[in-house]
């Protein structure tokens, strides 16, 4: 039985893409798309076609984790050092610098910009002399295997705005996620698991929230929506069966639900029907597959060391971190963390350190645990918030504390592995930390080098959406070659 | 020629940084094969002028290469401005015309589309090309832009099949291709059909006790069906996602907000079968109307249901603007029919809308007393679930006009409005709005606020000030119409509008058949795919107009089609010759949407609580979804779930909070209501399987009708008969009643085995158990029930 429906999704796969091709492939290319993608489902309707599953080119990176700091980050307490602001504690923010550029409602009323330095001090670490803030000590250990970016710019000054530009390309949030994207354009690498999953934990500082629009499929089939993925009881939404009922059952109750569909199939002749009950199968596959790739018990105990004592409590980002490792491992093709707490708009200096407590290690962990698993050179893992902050403070200003306002002129990011070039600080800011004095990268410069990538082109992963081709870079963006190897 | 060249290479280098290349016409594959008789411009070669050219050399004139535009016929046959002797098209005589000849052209530097575009014609399209040029290259007006008339019924061979006008037009599209209509769907099918189609909901299994055993009179039916109020809500349900409804503001902690009175009033004027034009012209313009009293002031809450920042930081202006922008595209969409949002930043780089078109489209809509972010300004209350303009609803409204809004006892609004809420400011100014209902809705215009071109789009980049208008080449506004939303609506009905009537009709279509008659409903501009029956829609069209826009009769008169109440068996050779059934030679079997497959459930099982209106509720939802996603913050930040009643309203009424909407829901297509969606689409997921199996709500639905049946004392093989009658709306086949009798068998032997998992098993839900009743034949019963709403019929119109 099974092995029919298989035959059949391959048959309805293949004709229902043969119909979509419109441009031209080589055999190659159209060779490995024979293999079937169950959990790519069946997309009735809309008015998408391109290209599905198709590499532009050879990808450097299989898989993404995000490692996504909700809330943005100090870059001037962790990657961007400016021993300038301590020299000018308390001085006004010169005009010469500030240029008149708008800020957010909540300083726009403030009658003094005095600057803040650090409260942390910064050394230098590895081959390119990365300044890294003390923080961050197990990221300053990975120093050589991750590139920092100092100079990411953005056009949105609020977090809704930013964040949903980040990870659609757009403000308005309509639009898809970037893993969305990567699903409709690569597909999954494994046929029981979706190609999209999220990972959400907080942290202890001053939260935003997250949307579940944010991992949103917009205009694209509902098969690319992100999948909220926990490690509790119940990995996936309604994965789990009722209490009371027994694999054997659920199994049997699927044998005569497929009876049944056939009959109303052999009736009908709708093939949507035998694509139903290849859906139900996958389902019940799932129900396997996800917890096994979910089970970090079987996790060996210096990995748990490796990670931080959090990463045994489900639902931490450590755990998480460990997790996104098990999934990536397993072919999910993107893994979204979510770690919020970050917008430290007061009381900066004692937020900011147990945020940074919270993710330091664990992101640095993962980094050497995909590494020493072989599996970073085709792993792409980033790190970094939706803006960076002001440098001059937000509310009062004392010896002790200090808050930061949102700053979209400039903010510091970094990504490891998966084709980028390693041990890197690119990009730089003026000596108060406020302009961008060399290599900017904007949000779409950003998204077109992820997709580079992966081997995907940004201007040729489109959807067609009521007679407008859309894509994740919207209409700008260029691959910033430097960063890559 | 040299200078078109230079300045074509300085064009591509900066290709990343412009959009022109990521619009793109439906180029229609099945087009590809053979070169007609006479070339149409609309139909052959403006689709592939606008896919390949027109970014270039069409409306937008800042994006304008060597002057030359092809979009219109006079500037196409003129003399091209770089080269006085040379013209792009001359008609009659392809090898003259330097369009053709670039086409043509093996050089890279003089080949058109330029190479770097990533845009190149097939060999087909050329020669469709050369033939349309050699032909006259005659153009013709964009069909959309010329008003539809009532063409004179076609002549047909299969006249025996015909029904109505409907069929005439179906069917002369169909004989074209070789096909034919299916024969008609069998009773219980076609009853199920309409009753997905009218009230969202299955028919019960008194209806069809009360319909079997006689001809189906479908007039008679449709009175009953359209008088049943069920009817406005299933309408509701897509002019909900329309309106971009729903019950949080929409940014980050994302409070609550009270628009529903709107919903309820949407409800009440369906199933008042409000003509469309006033539906329509309330919406817009209610306030504005010299009648207008609280429900036409209500109706304008429309365009009020746009996202809202509560913002802490947000720039005031940046978000008013972004306000009056997502009214000016959302009329563009739902109503025109067309792409405006193209606009909004330059020219139109395919339809004929300028820029400045575009602004004073928005000017429209850039009046409104309102503020990008209203806690930020003094005076006002924090988090209000009602911004300004804003009406107040009293119980004595509620009496008298307003009759139809659904008022909930205080207790539950204060409870609404303050669940979540620790102490504090936000917690005493929501505490002060909570003894009386307040809606967003459009109100005395701000006169002082003229509207500006924006360049590029951006709020504070104002150019030349300009006044309300509308697109030109629709139908230009009549002199003596008041510029305001009021004579913008009086523009969207004139007689002579030639999309209003259409853009509706056509989506009045696509729920009926699952896709419109032009298949992209919000987009009816040059991108847009060709009406695949544009006969069809233009009668049915002017006919709506001439009926006063009267929305019943036009959902009766397509269901009085042959085309309709056809079968939907797909017969092999048909599949074959229309694997897409655009010409509809059979049924179009359909996946129901999120809300009808709750409302199946709900109604088959005898849970439904049929209440119309009121506030949203919280049914059963996976826990930790909203705890996970939030600050903290906000009276949405914990989902406090609903208990008795209120876990058994209709799809339509359960809660949307933007930023986290219900699963369930999003996993069978819905929308979240970020912005105008006037299509869904209908994918086939794993994870929909999922929730059919393991949803609370099918779960405890089952349950219930297990218990109901057996209740009645009759033999169990009756029951499950029983079951599938209720939940599939016709009697099960000996085969497959075998086939569910052997699943109960095997849960029966299992139960009995182990009581207490079956005891377990019946846990599920908040509505009482039956416990009178044995819990091994319960828990069977149920599973089978639960196989029952996992079927593929089940949740499909056929």
């Amino acid at each position: 039985m099974e092995k029919e429906i298989l035959d059949h999704r391959l048959h309805i796969n293949r004709r229902h893409f043969l119909s979509k091709l419109s441009l031209g492939l080589g055999s190659a290319a159209l060779g490995s798309l024979m293999i079937p993608d169950l959990f790519r489902g069946n997309e009735l309707s809309g008015d998408g076609g391109g290209q599905l599953g198709i590499p532009h080119f050879a990808p450097k990176a299989k898989r993404v984790i995000y490692l996504f700091q909700n809330g943005a980050p100090s870059q001037l307490e962790s990657f961007d050092y400016k021993p300038k602001l301590r020299e000018m504690w308390g001085e006004e923010l010169p005009e010469s610098i500030r240029m008149g550029q708008r800020l957010t409602g909540m300083t726009s009323s403030q009658n003094s910009f005095p600057l803040v330095g650090s409260f942390s001090d910064f050394q230098q670490y590895g081959e390119a002399r990365a300044w890294i803030s003390d923080l961050f000590p197990h990221t300053a250990g990975i120093v050589d295997d991750i590139c920092i970016i100092k100079s990411m710019h953005t056009e949105a000054i609020n977090h809704d705005p930013a964040l949903t530009f980040f990870q659609t390309g757009a403000q308005q949030g309509n639009r898809p996620s970037m893993g969305s994207w990567l699903s409709y354009g690569l597909g999954s690498e494994n046929s029981n698991l979706p190609a999209f999953t999220v990972l959400l934990s907080k942290g202890k500082g001053n939260g935003q929230g997250v949307y579940s629009k944010l991992w949103n499929n917009g205009f694209l089939p509902a098969t690319h929506q992100g999948v909220q993925f926990s490690n509790g009881e119940d990995p996936v939404l309604y994965l789990n069966d009722p209490n009371g009922m027994r694999a054997a059952e659920r199994r049997k109750m699927l044998d005569h639900l497929a009876a049944l569909n056939q009959i109303s199939f052999e009736k009908s002749g709708d093939p949507e029907i035998q694509a139903k009950i290849a859906q139900y199968e996958m389902a019940y596959r799932m129900q396997t597959a996800v917890p096994e790739a979910t089970d970090l018990s079987r996790e060996p105990e210096h990995v748990f060391e490796m990670y931080g004592e959090d990463s045994r409590k489900p639902g931490t980002f450590a755990a998480n971190c460990l997790l996104a490792r098990k999934l990536s491992e397993s072919g999910v093709r993107f893994v979204q963390l979510y770690h919020q707490g970050w917008d430290q708009h007061g009381n900066l200096p004692s937020e900011m350190a147990l945020q940074a407590k919270d993710v330091d290690q664990p992101s640095a962990a993962l980094v050497k645990d995909l590494k020493q698993r072989g599996l970073l050179d085709e792993t792409l893992v980033i790190w970094g918030g939706e803006f960076g902050r002001t440098n001059y403070s937000q509310g009062k200003l004392t010896k002790e504390n200090y808050g930061r306002d949102h700053h979209p002129r400039c903010f510091s990011i970094w990504m490891a592995g998966g084709g980028v070039k390693p041990g890197m600080v690119y990009g730089a800011t003026d000596e108060f930390g406020y302009n961008i004095t060399e290599n900017p990268v904007h949000v779409h410069d950003f998204q077109a080098t992820v997709l580079h990538l992966l081997g995907l082109d940004h201007e040729r992963l489109i959807y067609r959406h009521l007679g407008r081709k859309f894509r994740l870079t919207d209409v700008s963006g260029s691959v910033v070659p430097a960063l890559l190897t | 020629m040299i200078g078109v060249l230079v300045r074509m290479k300085v064009l591509l280098g900066l290709l990343p940084g412009i959009c022109l290349l990521l619009w793109a016409c439906d180029g229609e594959s099945n087009r590809e094969h053979s070169i007609p008789e006479t070339i149409s411009y609309n139909l052959h070669i403006r689709p592939i002028l606008s896919e390949n050219c027109f970014a270039c050399h069409g409306p937008d004139a800042n994006k304008r290469e060597a002057g030359l535009r092809l979009d219109r016929e006079e500037d196409a046959l003129s003399a091209l401005k770089e080269q006085p002797d040379r013209h792009a098209l001359v008609p009659g005589n392809p090898d003259a015309s330097e369009a053709y000849q670039r086409i043509l052209s093996t050089d890279k530097n003089e080949r058109m589309p330029p190479p770097p575009s990533n845009l190149s014609l097939t060999d087909n399209q050329i020669q469709l090309i050369k033939k349309w040029i050699r032909q006259g290259a005659e153009y013709e007006p964009h069909w959309a832009f010329v008003p539809p008339r009532k063409a004179v019924l076609p002549d047909i061979e299969s006249k025996d099949w015909v029904q109505n006008e409907v069929d005439y037009f179906v069917l002369a599209a169909m004989e074209e291709a070789g096909l034919n209509l299916n024969e008609p769907a069998d009773k219980s099918s076609l009853i199920r059909r309409v009753y997905f189609d009218v009230l969202g909901l299955p028919p019960n299994a008194e209806d069809l006790d009360r319909l079997a055993g006689k001809d189906l009179n479908l007039d008679a039916l449709l009175d009953t069906l359209f008088a049943n109020p069920a009817y406005g809500e299933k309408m509701a349900v897509h002019w909900m996602d329309l309106s971009r409804y729903a019950d949080s503001h929409g940014y980050q902690d994302d409070y609550y907000r009270t628009q529903w009175p709107w919903r309820d009033w949407v409800i009440h004027a369906f199933n008042q079968n409000l003509p469309y034009d006033r539906f329509i012209t309330w919406q817009l313009a209610g306030d504005l109307l010299p009648e207008a009293g609280k429900e036409q002031l209500l109706a304008t809450a429309f365009n009020r249901n746009h996202k809202i920042t509560e913002e802490s930081g947000a720039i005031d202006e940046e978000y008013r603007v972004m306000y009056a922008v997502d009214r000016t595209n959302t009329l563009g969409k739902a109503l025109l029919g067309m792409t405006l949002e193209c606009a909004q930043c330059h020219d139109h780089k395919y339809d004929p809308i300028s820029q400045k078109e575009y602004y004073q489209t928005f000017a429209f809509f850039n009046t409104v007393a309102e503020w990008g972010i209203e806690e930020a300004s003094p005076g006002f209350s924090k988090k209000s679930p009602a911004k300004v303009p804003l009406m107040e609803i009293g119980e004595e409204d509620v009496k008298d006009i307003l009759h139809f809004v659904n008022l909930p006892d205080s207790a539950r609004r204060v409870q609404a409005l303050l669940a979540n809420m620790g102490k504090g400011t936000n917690y005493n100014s929501l505490l002060a709005e909570a003894d009386v209902l307040k809606v967003s809705v459009m109100g005395e215009p701000d006169s002082a606020r003229r509207t500006f071109l924006l360049d590029r789009g951006m709020y504070d980049a104002p150019k030349e000030a300009v006044e309300p208008g509308i697109p030109k080449a629709i139908l230009p506004f009549p002199d003596h119409l008041p510029k305001n939303r009021l004579g913008l609506s009086k523009w969207l009905f004139d007689s002579e509008n030639p999309l209003t009537a259409r853009v509706f009709v056509n989506r009045i279509w696509q729920e009926l058949f699952g896709k419109g008659l032009v298949a992209t409903p919000g987009d009816f501009g040059m991108q847009g795919n060709l009406p695949v029956n544009q006969p069809l829609l233009d009668w049915l069209a002017v006919d709506f107009i001439e009926s006063g826009w009267d929305v019943q009769g036009l959902i009766r008169k397509i269901m009085q089609s042959a085309t309709y109440q056809q079968s939907s068996v797909v017969p092999p050779e048909k599949f074959e010759k229309d694997p897409g059934n655009r010409l509809l030679s059979r049924f179009p079997r359909q996946r129901l949407p999120a809300e009808a497959i709750r409302d199946l459930v709900l109604a088959s099982s005898g849970l439904l609580h049929r209440e119309i209106g009121g506030p949203s509720v919280k049914p059963y939802q996976p826990e930790g979804l909203w705890e996970a996603a939030t600050s903290g913050r906000g009276n949405l930040s914990r989902y406090l779930q609903d208990s008795g009643k209120y876990l058994y309203r209709r799809g339509l009424y359960t809660f949307i909070k933007r930023t986290v909407p219900p699963p369930s829901m999003m996993i069978f297509d819905a929308s979240n209501r970020d912005a105008c969606e006037v299509e869904r689409l209908q994918t086939n997921t794993p994870l929909q399987a999922l929730v059919m199996m393991n949803d609370p709500v099918v779960l405890e639905a089952s349950r219930v009708l297990a218990e109901k049946l057996l209740e009645t004392g009759s033999p169990t093989p009756n029951l499950i008969r029983a079951a599938f009658y209720r939940i599939l709306g016709r009697k099960a086949e000996k085969e497959e009643f075998q086939i569910l009798l052997a699943n109960y068998d095997s849960f029966y032997s299992g139960y009995s085995e182990e009581p207490e998992r079956a005891d377990t098993m019946l846990s599920v839900g908040e509505y009482p158990r039956k416990d009178s009743l044995p819990v091994v034949e319960r828990a069977a019963l149920m599973q089978v029930i639960s196989l029952m709403y996992n079927l593929e019929e089940t949740i499909t119109k056929s």
